[in-house]
């Protein structure tokens, strides 16, 4: 709650779980603040929602898989009630006839997958992986600026330069050409299984606006593999869902001596000219501090609770050219009990699902939303998590969670009267490959993007607060002249996944912006 | 097809008129408008501003027009100056610069009526405007071709439009505006100029702009009124202190090479700059400069000798400190005056300089090593200039 009586050195807008990381960082470094959150519940995008009576899920992000270790443990989360129900699920690409490919590690099962594939595989592991190591050397600081020549910058960009040349020549002038080309030409280099070519493709592109054909989608792929680096083989489920991880960092920031309201939204940064001296809630009430730190994305910071008014032309040009429409929807189905996937067992019910059956299948799902239709056979990413973890549903009973790609945040002829349509043609895609599944529905939701944002207050409903694409990571995140989580606006800083490195529940936006913060001292 | 004798250039509404007056023939492009550099003689155009009335179209001026609940706010975010402190119907010089304190353009506002203001710019910038439009409810039109507008210059310039019948202009205070009908119409008059001298520029629709034109012209032909062009206001605005974007300047957005855009201060322009007032562009940068110095600074030079100073390199003993952007021997001041952009620490008043000339005489070049002083700024600025009511010539 708010101490009315103390005086904040900085409130952070936003208890996501990148602000209650930095908020954290910052109260053990002795700063005494207070985080603000507009919803019931932290965590942000790493939510839990009861969807139906008794039935509750991820609502938004369902995977954990790219939680930076040094941020887990720094934050104490294990301590904190954080718990696995299961980690380093394999990704079951489904095939309607039930000759389903089932992607390990390194391993490939099923679907007619040839020894050549099998082989092609572990070498396209070997060295996504090594682009992914070497990227996650500039994740973990704030991006390099290219021009000012500071030390610390120089030491970023040596690192990568140089990891650059260490990778060897094949390796480095590989890198060079994959980054700019796209995910579609990559799988065709290396694989023939269609399956698999589709379900990489899937990875690549996961919330974003792009086809496997779109440039980007190969730094999308070294993106999420960023994951395999820091220690997740494959996608983990959070014990009472994602929501646990925002309790669990919520206890964490509470024991370090941070301030917490829920239910406490923001309406408005105050800024004094050229200064941020606090906020203004939503009911009312002021509170001063001499720094404000955003959880909330780029462009709802700047739109929505500084003004574009306040700002200067050139920022507030940069905010409002920062890509940032979702595609992806979600829908959570409450299930009387599990259906029948064809060809799957329960124990590979509870893997992570994927219903992508070719890349064209992917790119002619993308192709609806370039024109503003959702797509009528979308690509999905399916969870099971009661299978793991039974307390989100009574006994017996399950859930499922999907996410579901190709659905424009901007409907043409907006989503309301077309969302019933839209849930049931998934459902219907789904029960394609579980015939029995229709029977099962209890109860089913559906958000759409622009429902994602309303929730989740993530302006487009785009779960990276901006597509990460390479005109958007490193020192053009979320824009230049904001690419070190300082603002134009003194004492406002920014620390949402709308900064480096990104999205994901990784929690290193949050630790980088707090890391500055502190560096910068009493001049932040 | 296009006929033979059509081209791409545009025509203001009085082109009809300047095409019969311009008896050389001397055209330029002024932002896309067929514009005179000279219709006769550029010394005796000259000469009718500071002695009689000189007429110059100014119709190419980059016109644009704000209305709307957020205009006042809008503007005062895009420009420097505060423009709270202008009431209705007055106008007021100011520049507008980037986020990064580097002058864009600088220009007049008309604060024409409530939530209602026009801006006179040198180059199109609407792509700027509208951007800078964002979060503000402000309506914003380019109205250069729908204003027809002239600058009326020169000491008789009050007595002809009395002549004309607009009853009280000579109280018109200076960078005021006021309106007077017109062929069952209106036109506005604004005390203002880039000349120097007593003067106005009169805005009215592009219908009645040859009617104003002939009624002007019958008003003042026993005051030896004339029509100048752009080689004799280029003296004129020499001599009394005016830059000109694009010549003294190079606009922020059109500088490619970086450091070759200026800011406020290095254009002596720094009592534009008002922080006193909410944010605006460039403000923050412009804090920086402040506090921490310029690189540059503009400064009149008053050279010795008759040879205009032009394009000349500027040395401090052996050392170039800076360059000549504007030139010019002024004929009524009987001053040789050059403006440049020196190293900030070669600025000050009273500052000996030295200016290498080049000038050329039936293909024999000579070069002169001409002394100059930094001076305080115009070396023409008439007391009939300022005067209120306007004095009777």
């Amino acid at each position: 709650m708010i101490n009315v009586d103390k005086k904040y050195d900085v409130i952070v807008v936003g208890g996501g779980h990148n602000g209650l990381v930095c908020a954290t960082y910052l109260a053990k470094a002795g700063r005494k603040v207070l985080v603000l959150e507009a919803n019931a519940t932290l965590g942000g995008g790493s939510a839990t929602s009861e969807f139906s009576d008794q039935f509750s899920v991820s609502s938004c992000a369902h995977w954990l898989f790219q939680l930076n270790p040094e941020v887990a443990s720094d934050m104490g989360l294990k301590g904190h009630g954080l718990e696995l129900a299961a980690r380093d699920l394999n990704t079951i690409a489904l095939a309607e006839d039930g000759n389903h490919l089932t992607i390990g590690v390194n391993t490939l099962e099923g679907a007619g997958v040839t020894d050549e594939d099998r082989k092609a595989f572990v070498a396209f592991n070997k060295q996504m992986l090594k682009f992914s190591k070497l990227l996650s050397g500039a994740f973990n600081r704030r991006a390099p600026k290219l021009v000012e020549g500071n030390l610390t910058d120089r030491i970023t960009l040596a690192k990568l330069g140089l990891g650059m040349k260490m990778l060897g020549k094949t390796d480095m002038s590989d890198l060079m050409r994959l980054a700019l080309i796209n995910i579609y030409d990559v799988m065709e280099e290396n694989f023939e299984n269609d399956l698999l070519k589709a379900a990489i493709s899937l990875d690549s592109l996961l919330g974003s606006h792009m086809g496997p054909r779109s440039p980007n989608t190969v730094y999308g792929y070294l993106y999420r593999r960023m994951g395999d680096i820091y220690g997740f083989n494959g996608p983990a489920v959070v014990r009472g869902g994602m929501g646990a991880v925002g309790e669990a960092l919520g206890n964490a920031a509470k024991a370090a001596g941070v301030d917490i309201e829920v239910s406490a939204a923001v309406s408005k940064i105050n800024v004094d000219v050229d200064r941020a001296t606090g906020v203004t809630l939503a009911d009312g009430r002021v509170v001063n501090a001499g720094m404000v730190v955003s959880n909330a994305d780029p462009k709802t910071t700047f739109n929505k609770l500084v003004g574009l008014t306040n700002i200067e032309t050139g920022v507030a040009r940069r905010v409002k050219t920062i890509r940032m429409k979702g595609d992806a929807a979600k829908l959570h189905i409450a299930l009387d009990s599990l259906p029948d996937f064809t060809g799957l067992t329960k124990d590979q019910m509870g893997q992570r699902l994927v219903i992508a059956p070719t890349m064209d299948y992917i790119e002619l799902a993308f192709n609806a939303c370039k024109y503003g239709e959702y797509s009528k056979a979308p690509a999905m990413d399916i969870s099971i998590p009661t299978i793991h973890d039974p307390s989100l549903a009574p006994d017996g009973k399950h859930v499922m969670s999907v996410i579901v790609q190709f659905a424009p945040y901007e409907l043409e002829g907006g989503w309301e009267s077309h969302k019933d349509n839209f849930k049931n043609l998934i459902i219907d895609r789904i029960a394609d490959y579980a015939p029995n599944l229709k029977d099962k529905i209890i109860a089913s939701e559906l958000l759409t993007p622009a429902d994602l944002e309303d929730r989740f207050h993530i302006h487009g409903g785009h779960w990276h607060h901006g597509e990460i694409s390479l005109d958007q990571i490193l020192t053009m995140r979320p824009f230049p002249g904001a690419s070190q989580y300082g603002t134009s606006v003194d004492g406002l800083f920014l620390c949402s996944a709308g900064t480096h490195p990104g999205g994901g529940v990784m929690g290193l936006a949050g630790h980088n912006a707090a890391k500055e913060i502190i560096k910068r001292g009493k001049s932040a | 097809m296009i006929p033979h004798d059509e081209t791409m250039m545009l025509k203001t509404p009085f082109h009809s008129r300047v095409e019969a007056a311009c008896e050389i023939n001397m055209w330029e492009d002024w932002k896309g408008y067929t514009s005179p550099q000279a219709y006769t003689e550029v010394e005796q155009e000259y000469f009718a501003v500071r002695s009689n009335t000189g007429v110059f179209d100014i119709s190419p001026m980059i016109k644009y027009r704000f209305t709307g609940p957020d205009a006042g706010a809008y503007l005062n975010r895009l420009v420097t100056r505060d423009i709270s402190k202008i009431g209705i119907d007055r106008v007021a010089y100011t520049v507008w610069c980037d986020d990064n304190g580097q002058v864009m353009d600088d220009g007049t506002i008309f604060h024409l009526a409530e939530n209602d203001y026009r801006l006179c710019a040198y180059a199109r910038c609407l792509d700027w405007l509208m951007w800078s439009a964002e979060g503000f409810d402000v309506t914003i039109v380019d109205e250069t071709a729908d204003i027809a507008a002239l600058a009326v210059q020169g000491p008789t310039s009050c007595a002809i439009f009395k002549e004309m019948g607009f009853k009280g202009i000579e109280n018109l205070k200076p960078f005021g505006i006021a309106r007077f009908p017109f062929e069952g119409s209106e036109v506005m008059i604004s005390r203002t100029g880039f000349t120097g001298d007593l003067g106005y520029e009169i805005w009215i629709e592009p219908a009645l702009a040859e009617a104003f034109w002939d009624a002007l012209f019958e008003a003042g032909k026993h005051r030896e009124i004339r029509p100048i062009g752009s080689a004799a206001l280029d003296m004129l605005r020499t001599e009394t202190g005016f830059i000109q974007a694009g010549v003294d300047f190079v606009p922020a957005e059109e500088a490619i090479r970086t450091g070759r855009s200026r800011s406020p201060f290095e254009l002596g322009l720094g009592w534009l700059v008002s922080f006193d007032k909410p944010v605006f562009n460039g403000r923050k940068a412009l804090l920086k400069e402040k506090k921490e110095g310029s690189r540059y600074a503009f400064v009149y030079l008053d050279v010795d000798g008759n040879k205009p100073a032009e394009h000349a390199f500027v040395y401090s003993g052996n050392k170039e400190v800076g360059t000549v952007t504007s030139a010019a021997w002024c004929p009524t001041a009987k001053t040789n005056v050059a403006f440049a952009q020196v190293d900030a620490k070669y600025g000050k008043v009273g500052q000996e300089l030295v200016a290498e000339i080049y000038y050329e005489r039936e293909l024999k070049w000579t070069r002169v090593m001409a002394k100059c002083t930094v001076i305080e700024g115009a070396v023409f600025n008439p007391p009939r200039k300022r005067q209120t009511p306007a004095p009777d010539f």
